[in-house]
């Protein structure tokens, strides 16, 4: 068996369960809920308990089992809901999406940080319970109450038993007929001593009535057991532990000197024991005919009637394979991957058929030319279907955030109201995965520098509850993620203060709001001194940005004093395409990513300027944006003159703008990427390769690694300068 | 491809000879996936000389490496009558620029011999033995061991 | 032989799966069910060898299962083992009084269940 498929299957499941836990909170919490909404809360936290023992995370299982304990109590309704309990739980809940999560990543988890939790959930389960006869511990070790002992191997004798060589049992065993009813059989237990010692068998029949007197339902035999070599009862006791109350049953040793062989004599019995509906009529054998005298051990080796007795079991095949509640399929990610790359293909050369047809002077209008539209929209129709394969909705990720901003809120004690919205809305897996990071920095940041405390709230005539709204929504083919906080909207004077103190800015700059904004996301803005123990943590709003730049997105501000602030996220629905604008680099065509294009420009032969010898910076509406020489940086052939009228392209990544100076500017559209680092590395200022209509490759430029790569010469240089 | 196999009494292995930088070569069949005719590529930044560029292969992109280069036997130069030798190296393909490729060779283990350069000369450890073929030398191309850091150099 | 048949229900995906790949494995032929409802409907359309259910899943907890397959007319004396986290003697003690043969307590190691499994269906010791 696969383990790691197994696992997969426990995280998946755990992930769900602890959706199905938190959207239960969510309805205690809001007052809609009855009786089944406390059951599923239970059974999610009861299965993720029993799941997780089953892989032996003992963490988890310590964990959820104190959270159960109390969920137990409120489902037997002996703990109310009170605002406290259900705070409890509720943070319960949190701590465990977030052991799950680091079980899931790290294969363990420590329960350092919830030791307190624990002992929380403890003391309110031990004050409800504490006249309650205590419960067994819970023993996490696999135990197993077995029906019967399970034996070794032949071979794997029980320790003593030399030593109790000459010693025995001498056993009495009546079946009641609750035995029966319980689905037992009496073999199996005589299966199971025989594997203890050396088992002789009698059975008492005298008491079976004759058939028009006989009960099918009814139990008639006694067995007379004598079990050689097996000095303790405890063992045998084991055996029958399941069938207390089922059965009278009598232990005794052998006595001294006693004859072992010596059986009274008993005619051998049928037994009743099979089945009313199998019930074989009386000229039948029984199943076990034990004879006097005869060592009956192993008795169900000796009997095949159970095999043959039973009718053949019905066919189950449909039965079997159509799981009624399984909706989902679980698909190895490579072969999706894989398939969008042979749609990737598809879509590719649909392009270079279109584009060779029109090379042989085949119009629009033909046939043939209509026949490659259908061939285009079949084939887009097919990437969109495979790509919602990778799609997923926001909610598990919204769920989390929900918990980070309550931890937030306890962290800095303003109270929140977290609202989130367009849960539902896709985006690929991968992306989701990534944007966690980011979106956790920024809702602390909301919570802890967008809200105001709640005296200042006040005292601006806001309610004292702060809102944070997380949204989700599908906008032209983007994903659209917005933070908003309805919090005092950034404070500009201190931002620029600090940024002028940093050597961001110059001391005279003017700059717009969005350019003061903006400074947000310089690389240093947030350092040392703006690092509360919430938001801090070493993270920037920089790395915010430049991981949602990697992504292939877009991050942008907006804030109105006193009202708030809000920060939208763009971006794209799969990383397996990419927006681009196709350029012309000396002889080679490129890809710049369309997400980091600000705008092209032609400008004036004066808006350049020379700065010492090759240097060159344009201006924008009076900033001086350095210009790079893609041609040059690359080292390739440049097709004319620099003096040459060119197109310049404004890039903003990494925090800092450039003017790319290119031969041409094609078009823009999709292109579906191609990595270079399978067939040989990766390549310095290239993010992948695409092909074109052509078929031949174009390389995609990486604008953050472009950027670094042409920013040492112009390190010390004000940021400001650089916006655009 | 290496030693082991060159010294299992009596194997036969099948090769391809080509030409590269004036030399006779011969490299397993085993690793050779496909053979073409050279057509234009996309330079790649910052790659090493021998580097010409990517190639589009049925969608993949691969490298397509002067094989002359590098050997370090000067440049090949590029014209329609070059070919390109498609090879698996590891989980990798790359395309080898050579002048030419004439024959398919089948050889018995023993009739390879070893490299006598070996121990004096690490750089030429990609040469793991010659063949001789009628009148003609061809050196036998590990070419795992020419590109071994292929990646790393990449990076 | 013929393959023995065993019904397992549990309303966790993890523990069907880790419960059908074992008994599979070991040769038996496992059909699952996802709660106590279909499990007993299940079972009422299916000769079974033997069952083993959790006892808290939605729907129908493994005590109604319990109670439905002895109060039944199909196979009502079917072995019936619970497997869950529960190690209460109450609950125990409440199984049993409904019909249930066995307990296994979760985790439960792979053998284990095997060799329970073959014990009370009469399968050939492996």
């Amino acid at each position: 068996m696969s383990n790691d498929s197994l696992r997969e299957t426990f995280f998946a499941e755990c992930e769900e369960l602890v959706e199905h836990l938190t959207e239960g909170l969510d309805a205690l919490a809001s007052g809609e809920w009855d009786s089944e909404t406390i059951h599923a809360i239970f059974r999610a936290v009861h299965s993720i308990k029993g799941a997780s023992g089953a892989f032996g995370y003992s963490d988890l299982v310590t964990f959820t089992h104190a959270y159960e304990t109390v969920l137990d109590l409120i489902r037997s309704d002996a703990l109310d809901i009170t605002p406290e309990i259900l705070r409890l739980i509720t943070r319960a809940s949190d701590a465990l999406a977030v052991l799950v999560d680091t079980t899931r990543q790290e294969g363990a988890a420590s329960l350092d940080p919830v030791r307190d939790l624990i002992a929380e959930l403890d003391s309110t389960a031990k004050a409800v319970s504490a006249d309650a006869p205590p419960e067994p511990d819970f023993v996490f070790a696999p135990v197993t109450l077995l029906p019967i002992e399970v034996p070794g191997d032949a071979d794997d004798t029980p320790a003593g038993a030399d030593a109790a060589a000459d010693a025995g049992l001498v056993i009495s065993f009546k079946p009641l007929a609750s035995f029966y009813v319980n689905g037992h059989e009496p073999q199996r237990f005589l299966g199971a001593l025989a594997e203890l010692g050396d088992l002789s068998v009698r059975c008492d029949s005298q008491s079976v009535p004759p058939l028009d007197a006989f009960d099918f339902d009814g139990a008639y035999l006694t067995w007379h057991l004598r079990l050689l070599g097996v000095a303790d009862a405890d063992a045998v006791n084991d055996i029958f532990a399941f069938a207390a109350g089922l059965c009278d049953l009598e232990i005794r040793p052998v006595g001294a000197g006693e004859d072992l062989t010596d059986w009274s004599v008993a005619p051998p019995a049928a037994e009743p024991d099979t089945p009313a509906d199998t019930l074989p009529g009386p000229d039948i054998s029984p199943a076990v005919t034990p004879s006097p005298n005869v060592s009956a051990a192993p008795v169900p080796a000796a009997s095949p009637a159970p095999a043959t007795e039973k009718s053949p079991p019905a066919p189950r095949g449909a039965n079997k394979a159509a799981n009624p509640i399984q909706t989902t399929l679980r698909v190895d990610p490579e072969r999706v991957d894989r398939l969008i790359n042979s749609v990737g293909e598809l879509i590719i050369n649909h392009a270079v058929i279109s584009q060779k047809l029109e090379s042989c002077g085949v119009g629009n209008d033909s046939e043939i030319m209509a026949a490659l539209d259908d061939y285009r929209y079949l084939a887009r129709e097919i990437q969109e279907g495979v790509m919602s394969i990778r799609a997923q909705p926001v909610k598990t990720l919204f769920q989390r955030m929900g918990r980070v901003v309550r931890e937030a809120a306890d962290a800095t004690g303003k109270p929140v109201n977290f609202i989130s919205e367009g849960e539902t809305t896709e985006i690929d897996k991968t992306i989701l995965e990534r944007l966690a990071d980011p979106l956790t920095h920024m809702l602390r940041n909301s919570v802890d520098h967008g809200l105001e405390s709640a005296e200042k709230r006040r005292a601006a005539g806001k309610p004292e509850l702060g809102k944070v709204r997380l949204t989700a929504a599908h906008r032209s083919g983007n994903v659209v993620i917005e933070v908003a906080d309805d919090g005092a909207g950034l404070d500009r004077e201190r931002i620029l203060a600090k940024a002028l103190d940093k050597g961001l800015v110059l001391p005279d700059a003017k700059l717009t709001e969005a350019e003061i904004d903006n400074l947000l996301f310089a690389p240093g803005f947030s350092t040392a001194d703006s690092i509360t123990n919430l938001s801090g943590r070493g993270v920037g709003m920089d790395v915010v940005k430049t991981t949602i730049a990697s992504l292939g997105g877009k991050v942008g501000i907006s804030s109105v004093h006193g009202q708030g602030s809000t920060f939208t996220i763009s971006l794209p629905l799969t990383l397996a395409v990419l927006d681009g604008m196709v350029i012309g680099v000396g002889e080679e065509t490129m890809v710049l990513p369309l997400a980091s294009v600000v705008e092209t420009v032609r400008p004036n032969r004066s808006d350049i300027h020379e700065i010492g010898s090759g240097e060159r910076v344009l201006s924008v509406r009076g900033a001086y944006v350095p210009v790079v020489d893609l041609a040059k940086t690359f080292g390739m052939h440049s097709a004319g003159s620099l003096k040459r009228d060119r197109s310049y392209v404004l890039l903003d990544a990494g925090g800092a703008s450039i003017a790319v100076a290119v031969d041409s500017i094609q078009d823009q559209r999709q292109v579906v990427i191609k990595s270079l680092e399978g067939n040989y590395g990766a390549v310095n200022g290239i993010a992948a390769a695409t092909i074109l209509g052509d078929g031949k490759i174009a390389l995609i430029i990486d604008s953050e690694a472009l950027v670094e790569l042409v920013s040492p010469r112009r390190k010390n240089r004000p940021l400001i300068e650089l916006e655009a | 491809m290496t030693d082991d196999d060159t010294t299992d009494r009596g194997n036969i292995i099948e090769f391809v000879s080509l030409s590269a930088g004036g030399q006779g070569f011969c490299v397993e069949i085993t690793s050779i996936r496909e053979i073409r005719r050279w057509s234009q590529v996309t330079a790649l930044p910052f790659s090493e000389d021998s580097v010409l560029g990517v190639m589009n292969l049925r969608g993949a992109v691969i490298p397509i490496v002067d094989l002359a280069g590098r050997l370090g036997l000067g440049t090949t130069e590029i014209g329609s009558r070059n070919i390109v030798v498609v090879v698996a190296i590891g989980s990798r393909i790359m395309g080898l620029l050579v002048d030419s490729v004439s024959e398919i060779l089948s050889v018995n283990s023993e009739t390879i011999r070893p490299n006598p350069t070996l121990r004096r000369d690490g750089g030429t450890s990609h040469v793991t033995g010659l063949l001789p073929v009628e009148d003609v030398m061809l050196r036998v191309l590990d070419l795992s061991a020419l590109f071994a850091n292929e990646g790393e150099e990449a990076a | 032989m013929t393959e023995k048949t065993i019904l397992a229900i549990d309303d966790s995906r993890t523990i069907r799966q880790l419960v059908s790949q074992t008994l599979v494995d070991a040769g038996f032929d496992v059909t699952t069910a996802v709660d106590g409802e279909d499990g007993v409907s299940t079972f009422q359309n299916t000769r079974f060898d033997a069952v083993i259910t959790d006892i808290n899943m939605p729907k129908l907890d493994g005590f109604g299962v319990i109670a439905a397959i002895r109060g039944g007319e199909a196979n009502r004396k079917v072995p019936i083992l619970v497997l869950t986290t529960e190690n209460s003697n109450d609950f125990k003690e409440k199984a049993r009084n409904l019909g249930a043969t066995g307990w296994i307590v979760k985790p439960f190691e792979d053998r284990q269940l095997v060799d329970i499994l073959k014990l009370v269906t009469g399968a050939e010791k492996g």
